[in-house]
């Protein structure tokens, strides 16, 4: 029956994430903006605390199984991916930036937990994994990534040069994408989990960004570095067949399905947040936003209040959507990539036009409208950038492959 | 209502899937079909209404004590039902759905007498027509600022004034005009012929298909019975206007779907230097973008429509969606015809037609109430 209003159990657990994220990330988002890079101490108590709401949000993805045993499946649920993009929506209504850094909420953790077998689940449920795809020479392309990796006796060896590893700084592991063999292509890309202190892996700087300063984000290379045999996620022979090259790739890149509208979540709540600090301003100088006159016989101002409230609710209804097909175990690859391209273009026209109409106190550092702006840039270019998401949902509509729409 | 019924969920009642199959056949046959033809004669082809009767719209939801149906009011099977004759031409569909959003206005806001007197002229086995009469000729109308006025004159109410944008309102039985009272919106059934009032068709960029009239209200004399509800229990308008947003927002949806459809096909078919244009970004990020925006479009409507049926407060929910339709369609309208280049302006392809007909949102009030 169609209905797309939160459940009342889900809408529970966004109030008490809310709450927690209003009391203890939004106070200290100015502070830790300012500071770059510095640890956020306070953060470790939080850590704690979603910990024990059940895991958190099993990473941003918020991949983990929410189905217990012998458990009889409703038909239909509102599960884990659900709570993934709520949880994520009203964190980064707090902050993107420390959000982004508290331990165990790392990218890394979800591609563990989607793809980890259960002896390393038991070794890395636990930890706090960035996750490093980027390199000098390849962004969006990821299946055209130089580090490789190559076995030597029980260990691989790893070699190459990440960039842009969110939390690469202050995570104790990274997931790791490199090539047993670059000439065999995507089928040759493999993950693998990479402590910190292996051997060989060095930090060379953190990255001094726009916005998100809360999270550090970090250049790593890899250099002789040596990891145990058991590390690799997933299957570590290279497919022979075209079909099963396909699949191979494709499994890797199924993470993405989780983790696109997680960001896309992301930049929905940092455009709420925006929203929700205008129309307080507003309405202190005595602007009413009631949605009574037609667009046009408003102010321009009231009239571009509601366009953007419009395109908000929009973007959320598409993330929303993509989750709950997950959830109910239906392919929503399309979708994912649908609410990832609203979310992030509607992200940044919110939070730039609320500090336009906002003026000085928009532009200037008393509010947090600035640094809203600054934040949400990101969030149309990681997990996939703008074009990169019109190009997926291009594909899919027009029945295209990636050889004849490139 | 079950723990079950509060979850997230986007799929459809038995009930309604059966009937989306149906509808959509129909839109399909009976709608797209006769389309351009409508289009260029700038009327519905003799004996399309009639047929129209075999989906029973109008008797869904009469009360049985009138002769109806009587089934509970479902403002998302109705607004799945407009989602689904718009595919097939706007506005056909419109045409199609005037009497039921004349029906519904006087179901949600009559007194058991009133609906007697006013529903049971449609319990007959031939299209009845019947509308509502809100819009005014201005740029800045306001429907809670009419200028068309009621007074009361003992036990009569003299109409005058004139409405625009009336659907049917040349063969209308019964116009359900809505009219300022002293500041207060109310509502007052004005059947056909009535004394003073004078009916001259309108033209309009698109909506051919659907006679659209002007209506003008000389010293129009009702009785005090035609004015919907009590005291107690007023005429609603806001409750009016979010209900018909919602049912012109669905249709509108409806045409963006058979424009995702019919620029789909175009861009793979079409080829230029050697190749089907769609292997363009430039040109298949047009059509990507088509498709992020109506799905968006759909969840925006759908949400609105949940909302009503379940009681739930809906106004906020219909104004961004009416707000976020009348952006989004303009721009499929647009991109559209642009994906066909020139062959999208000749009339010989629909796109142009759909162009026009989805530049209504936005503007018309008051029509297609679900």
């Amino acid at each position: 029956m169609i209905n797309l209003e939160i459940s009342p159990g889900h809408q529970n657990l966004a109030n008490m994430i809310h709450g927690m994220a209003k009391g203890m990330i939004r106070p200290l988002a100015r502070k830790y903006d300012t500071l770059e890079h510095e640890k956020a101490v306070e953060l470790e108590n939080l850590a704690k605390m979603m910990e024990k709401m059940g895991g958190g949000m099993g990473g941003l993805g918020g991949s983990k199984k929410d189905k217990k045993e012998g458990e009889s499946e409703p038909q239909i649920k509102n599960g884990t991916q659900m709570l993934g993009v709520i949880g994520a929506m009203e964190m980064c209504w707090a902050c993107t930036g420390l959000t982004m850094a508290i331990p165990g909420m790392g990218l890394g953790n979800a591609a563990i937990d989607a793809v980890a077998t259960d002896e390393q689940k038991e070794r890395f449920g636990k930890v706090f994994a960035a996750m490093a795809i980027t390199e000098p020479g390849c962004g969006s392309d990821s299946a055209n990534i130089s580090t490789t990796a190559r076995l030597v006796g029980d260990e691989w060896l790893i070699n190459g040069e990440k960039i842009f590893v969110t939390d690469g700084g202050q995570c104790t592991h990274i997931v790791v994408w490199a090539t047993l063999d670059k000439s065999l292509g995507k089928a040759a890309i493999k993950s693998f989990v990479v402590p910190k202190d292996a051997p060989g892996l060095q930090v060379v700087r953190l990255e001094k960004k726009m916005g998100i300063r809360a999270s550090d984000t970090a250049a790593i290379t890899f250099t002789d570095c040596r990891i145990p045999k058991g590390n690799i996620l997933g299957d570590p022979s290279i497919a022979q067949t075209a079909e099963e090259r396909k699949k191979a790739f494709g499994g890797v890149m199924q993470t993405f399905d989780n983790t696109r509208p997680a960001v896309g979540a992301m930049a929905n709540g940092v455009a709420r947040a925006a929203l929700d600090m205008t129309r307080e301003i507003l309405e202190k100088e005595g602007v009413i936003l009631d949605y009574n006159k037609r667009r046009w016989n408003n102010s321009a101002l009231q009239a571009e209040f509601y366009l953007m409230e419009a395109e908000y609710e929009a973007a959320r209804l598409l993330i929303l959507k993509a989750a709950w097909l997950a959830d109910n175990k239906i392919p929503n690859s399309k979708e994912a990539s649908m609410c990832k391209a609203k979310s992030g273009r509607v992200g940044s026209y919110i939070t730039l036009r609320c500090v336009e109409i906002c003026g000085s106190l928009g532009y200037g550092e008393e509010y947090l409208l600035e640094k809203f702006a600054r934040d949400s840039k990101i969030l149309d270019i990681f997990e996939g950038t703008q074009q990169v998401q019109q190009l997926i949902v291009a594909r899919h509509q027009l029945g295209l492959s990636s050889r004849e729409l490139k | 209502m079950s723990e079950h019924a509060e979850l997230f969920d986007l799929t459809l009642t038995e009930e309604q899937r059966i009937t989306r199959e149906t509808m959509r056949k129909f839109a399909e046959i009976q709608l797209r079909a006769i389309s351009r033809a409508a289009d260029e004669a700038g009327a519905a082809p003799e004996g399309f209404y009639k047929k129209t009767t075999e989906l029973g719209l109008s008797l869904i939801p009469i009360p049985e004590v009138v002769g109806g149906a009587g089934m509970p009011r479902s403002p998302v099977s109705n607004m799945l039902n407009a989602e689904d004759l718009g595919k097939g031409d706007m506005s056909l569909a419109l045409g199609a759905v005037t009497p039921l959003a004349f029906i519904n206005a006087v179901i949600d806001n009559g007194t058991p007498a009133q609906q007697e007197a006013f529903l049971s002229p449609f319990i007959s086995d031939d299209f009845v027509p019947a509308t509502i009469a809100l819009m005014e000729p201005r740029a800045s109308f306001e429907p809670t600022d009419l200028h068309t006025t009621a007074k009361k004159e003992g036990q009569t109410y003299v109409l005058n004034g004139v409405k625009t944008m009336v659907l049917l309102g040349d063969v209308a039985q019964q116009i359900l005009v809505i009219a300022n009272e002293n500041g207060v919106p109310g509502a007052y059934v004005v059947p056909a012929g009535a004394q003073g009032l004078s009916i001259e068709k309108e033209k309009f960029m698109g909506l051919h298909a659907v006679n659209t009239s002007k209506v003008t209200l000389d010293n129009v004399t009702v009785n005090a019975i035609n004015k919907l509800g009590t005291d107690d229990k007023p005429f609603q308008l806001q409750r009016l206007l979010d209900l018909s947003r919602i049912g012109l927002c669905a249709m509108s949806l409806g045409c963006a779907e058979a424009m995702l459809e019919y620029v789909t096909a175009y861009v793979n078919e079409r080829v230029a230097f050697g190749e089907p244009i769609s292997h363009r970004q430039s040109v298949a990020f047009m059509v990507a973008n088509i498709a992020i925006e109506l799905e968006a479009m759909r969840m925006m409507v759908y949400r609105a429509a949940a909302r009503a049926e379940r009681g739930l407060d809906f106004h906020r929910e219909a104004y961004l969606a009416q707000v976020f339709c009348a952006e989004k369609t303009m721009e499929i309208g647009n991109n559209g015809v642009q994906l066909l280049g020139g062959h999208g302006f000749i009339r010989e392809h629909m796109v142009e037609l759909w162009y026009r007909n989805l530049r209504a949102v936005g503007i018309l009030e008051g029509a297609a109430c679900v």
